[in-house]
């Protein structure tokens, strides 16, 4: 029992971080909920692609509904995953050893991730481009997509797991492997939170998508009008805010108290207040004449967008308290270390110690680069260069083929440079 | 610590670093330019009161939708796998790299981000340009632009990849101008550049085969295009590849002056010629035939050139494996993840006392199996398993005679003098007692074929010498 009371006291990586720490911070956090809301509306969207098409089984124009939402699912996937990494490497420079023990304590899983959304995304675009051909094997077509869902359903939890594993270094000790590390409190609370979260961003942005008026509705329903997709969107955003109402108070309460703060508390509260006029708004929109639903969209989009921002502020205030303490320790552990290194360097116990120094390799690459000053400075300027011709070779070209045309194809437009 | 007993963990990065620069260099760098081109032929060999060949210009869209998918999918995933990998196996070198190269990673991810959404738009836009001759015509430059970029793209991150293998002085020199000049830089530009247009239009000789129907003249007609993209970058590959080639050894003794002459190195150095050789002359082979023969030619004919192709591109990655060793980065840290100016504490009072995972903090007589197996995870099994890829025993089983049991005296007296016979391992970074419990560890599991597990399935046991409570004492 003494020994699992244990906790780590890692060193940390003696080296300076390469912005202010305020400046990481800001980008983590900004860079993260940008990535989010994407995850947001790949996982909601992909949802709703299954409810729609399964609905389409009965009514075709949720069939052509659940296609019109697979097309923004699988581009808002490809971003999801782009702005991934500028977190991953904020994360990685702010909380190293934190993240990297929870990422080694959950190996399996958290490596799984890869091939695992990567099967993902390739069944949202088999999903997408079988849709004619398995039209008539409806079944079939369906549990493509289903396979992705689940997928995507899965993998926020192996993320939450590791980012709640890395708040509790106490733990560290305990676990073994991903299954007993699921089951530290608070990870479900946080689990369906998100879940409530992406389907009201994705509510939000598919009435803003289909609500366009670039977006050729009338070509693609006859039914539907675009009233009853607004309606539904709103209603689903605001179903999913009044659910986060009572499952966010659930996630505060079931939270560690080692994290807790009045900072904490504050943000929470000033992000939730603000929701409340923006699902006050959306009732409006539902309950009130059909040509005033648009009204209030962009103060909805303002509000809600505030909103994120102070919960993922809390997120990231809540990590900052739990390890401040630890961090501490962390810092006292390293500077001993080094301490310790350095007085070792000084006064070598062992005769000589076996490393011998590399004559200067430094030195041996200067010589092998003719003129460090000048090399790059002609590459940069040859590749310029070659960028120039490159273009005008391009519109060259361009302009060759629209010469060969026919005189009606050029008529009524302009020549293309 | 994270570690893959079998399949070791090395290899996991590999593997999967390795499908990102396939799929990256081959689908994407050479992919866009070669269908762009396939594009722009459609409208130039279309009559002239159409805009475009509509068979024609569907293959080529059909062909860039199998790159789309991949690129976007596996391409993507495996870029951030990198990032996973390395994490796992490797954190102590890549959280100091990130400390020191972040700006440069965050360029790249600029970078990378617009290359994504162009991407993103040349392909979901194909449709819709192809109702006027403008927007087609639009379309087309668009897709040449996107190619200049993709290119740029690359160059940038074959320079930062370059700067952080520029040996010793990883920290002074900040500047991204570093990596332009290493002296490898140019020769693998010169190398990847043309590479990644032949694994292109190999990829979409075989996609070919798939699209079309046999003795259709559309089918020739790609086939034959095909061929001439092939023939026109096969010559400039085969250079790039000598020049890369011949630049190798003189980068190996820039980087590290002690890695010349490693027997693995010269292996792979022989070997490299044949593969060079071989995959040139399959894939101009199968591109002059298609020339000549289109209707001839068939889809088995093409699968073994188009593998050879990726392989030939692949083995290249190798290099940098053997640049590097025995450091993680040059000379601040090894390859077993520890500070080379670390060693003098280590040697004076062992690695397993500053651990912060290990059920021995000290050598005892009673612990010395479980000791070892420590030391092992520590100071080895970063490149090292029990019995699988790269195994310690094989290792040593290959030094004193296959099957024969180890002899703990012979390999305590080998271990402190391994680095100078064999320059790509690190010095051994423990105390005497430690390479004491670490023989009689190996020995052990050449007797019993146990094995290792890592701490994804057995999790961690703290330090009991090193936790909140020693800490808060010191402070």
């Amino acid at each position: 029992m003494f020994y699992l009371l244990q906790v780590p006291v890692p060193r940390d990586i003696p080296l300076a971080l390469p912005l202010p720490e305020w400046l990481l911070i800001g980008l983590l956090v900004i860079s993260f909920l940008l990535h989010i809301v994407f995850v947001n509306l790949m996982i909601g969207g992909s949802i709703l692609t299954l409810w729609a098409e399964i609905k389409g089984l009965k009514n075709k124009e949720y069939d052509t509904l659940a296609l019109e939402i697979a097309r923004t699912t699988t581009v808002n996937k490809s971003m999801a995953v782009v702005l991934g990494i500028a977190p991953l490497l904020s994360i990685n420079t702010l909380y190293t050893v934190y993240f990297y023990s929870a990422n080694a304590l959950t190996g399996l899983m958290w490596i799984s991730i890869i091939p695992l959304v990567a099967i993902a995304f390739l069944m949202t675009y088999l999903h997408k481009y079988s849709w004619q051909r398995l039209h008539n094997n409806k079944p079939l077509h369906i549990a493509i997509n289903a396979i992705a869902v689940l997928i995507f359903l899965f993998i926020p939890l192996i993320f939450l797991v590791n980012i709640n594993l890395m708040l509790f270094p106490g733990k560290w000790g305990t676990i073994h492997g991903f299954l007993s590390a699921l089951l530290l409190p608070n990870v479900f609370p946080r689990y369906l939170h998100f879940l409530c979260a992406s389907m009201a961003v994705t509510g939000l942005f598919l009435f803003g998508y289909f609500g366009r008026k670039a977006y050729p509705f009338e070509v693609h329903f006859q039914q539907l009008t675009r009233y009853d997709i607004k309606r539904k969107t709103y209603s689903l955003t605001l179903a999913a805010s009044v659910t986060q109402f009572l499952l966010g108070p659930l996630l505060l309460l079931t939270l560690p108290a080692k994290g807790m703060g009045w900072n904490l508390i504050g943000i929470i509260l000033s992000g939730a207040a603000i929701a409340i006029p923006a699902m006050w708004w959306i009732w409006k929109a539902i309950s009130g004449p059909r040509e005033n639903i648009d009204r209030h969209f962009w103060k909805i989009v303002t509000a809600m967008s505030i909103t994120v921002l102070f919960m993922g502020s809390g997120r990231h205030v809540y990590r900052a308290n739990a390890l401040a303490a630890h961090k501490m320790r962390m810092k006292a552990r390293t500077a001993e270390f080094e301490q310790r290194s350095a007085t070792a360097r000084a006064k070598p116990v062992i005769e000589e110690p076996a490393i011998r120094i590399a004559p200067s390799p430094g030195d041996i690459t200067k010589e092998s680069a003719t003129s460090p000053m000048s090399t790059p400075y002609l590459l940069t300027m040859s590749i310029i260069l070659l960028l120039m011709i490159v273009v005008q070779l391009v519109r060259l070209s361009s302009n060759i083929l629209y010469l060969r045309k026919d005189r009606r194809l050029r008529t009524d437009q302009e020549p293309p440079n | 610590m994270f570690h893959l007993d079998w399949l070791n963990d090395r290899f996991l990065i590999a593997m999967i670093a390795i499908l990102h620069v396939l799929i990256n260099h081959g689908l994407a760098v050479g992919f866009i330019p070669y269908i762009t081109w396939l594009e722009h032929k459609g409208v130039r060999n279309s009559p002239s009161d159409q805009i475009t060949d509509k068979d024609w210009d569907h293959t080529a869209y059909r062909m860039m939708k199998v790159a789309f998918i991949i690129t976007t999918t596996i391409g993507a995933l495996t870029g951030v796998g990198i990032w996973f990998s390395v994490a796992l196996v490797s954190p102590a070198s890549i959280g100091s790299l990130i400390r020191v190269f972040y700006w440069a990673w965050f360029t790249e991810w600029l970078v990378f981000v617009s290359e994504v959404v162009l991407i993103l738009i040349y392909f979901l836009t194909w449709k819709k340009a192809n109702g006027s001759l403008r927007s087609k015509l639009r379309h087309i430059r668009f897709g040449w632009f996107l190619s200049i970029f993709s290119w740029l793209t690359m160059a940038i991150i074959v320079s930062i990849l370059g700067f952080m293998m520029d040996p010793g002085n990883w920290k002074t020199h900040h500047s991204l101008l570093n990596g332009f000049t290493n002296p490898i830089y140019l020769p693998q530009l010169a190398f990847r550049t043309p590479t990644a247009m032949v694994v292109a239009g190999m990829f979409g000789y075989v996609l070919v085969m798939l699209f079309t129907r046999r003795s259709s003249p559309l089918r020739a007609g790609f086939v034959r295009s095909s061929g001439k993209w092939l023939l026109c970058w096969i010559p400039l590959s085969l250079t790039g590849a000598i020049i890369y080639y011949r630049a190798m050894p003189a980068a190996m003794t820039a980087n590290i002056s002690v890695a010349v002459g490693t027997i693995e190195f010269q292996q792979y150095y022989d070997l490299l010629k044949y593969v060079i050789a071989g995959a040139v002359s399959l894939v101009a082979i199968i591109a002059a035939f298609g020339i000549l023969k289109p209707g001839k030619v068939r889809l088995v004919m093409v699968i073994i050139p188009c593998v050879m192709a990726f392989g030939f591109l692949g083995i290249f990655e190798r290099v940098r494996e053997f640049i590097r060793k025995p450091y993680v980065i040059a000379g601040y840290m090894y390859s077993n993840l520890l500070r080379k100016e670390d060693y003098p504490l280590f040697q004076q009072d062992g690695i397993l006392k500053y651990a912060t995972y290990t059920s021995t903090p000290e050598v005892t007589a009673d612990n010395k199996i479980e000791a070892g197996r420590n030391v092992f995870m520590l100071a080895c099994s970063r490149c090292h398993t029990t019995h699988g890829i790269n195994s310690i025993t094989d290792v040593f089983e290959r030094m004193y005679g296959p099957g024969r049991p180890l002899n703990e005296n012979a390999m305590a007296a080998y271990i402190p003098n391994m680095h100078e016979g064999r320059t790509f391992m690190p010095p051994f970074p423990g105390n005497k007692k430690e390479i004491e419990a670490l023989v009689a560890y190996i020995r052990y599991i050449q007797q019993t074929g146990e094995t290792l597990e890592g701490a994804q399935t057995e999790g961690v046991i703290v330090n009991r010498t090193n936790n909140t409570e020693t800490t808060q004492i010191q402070k």
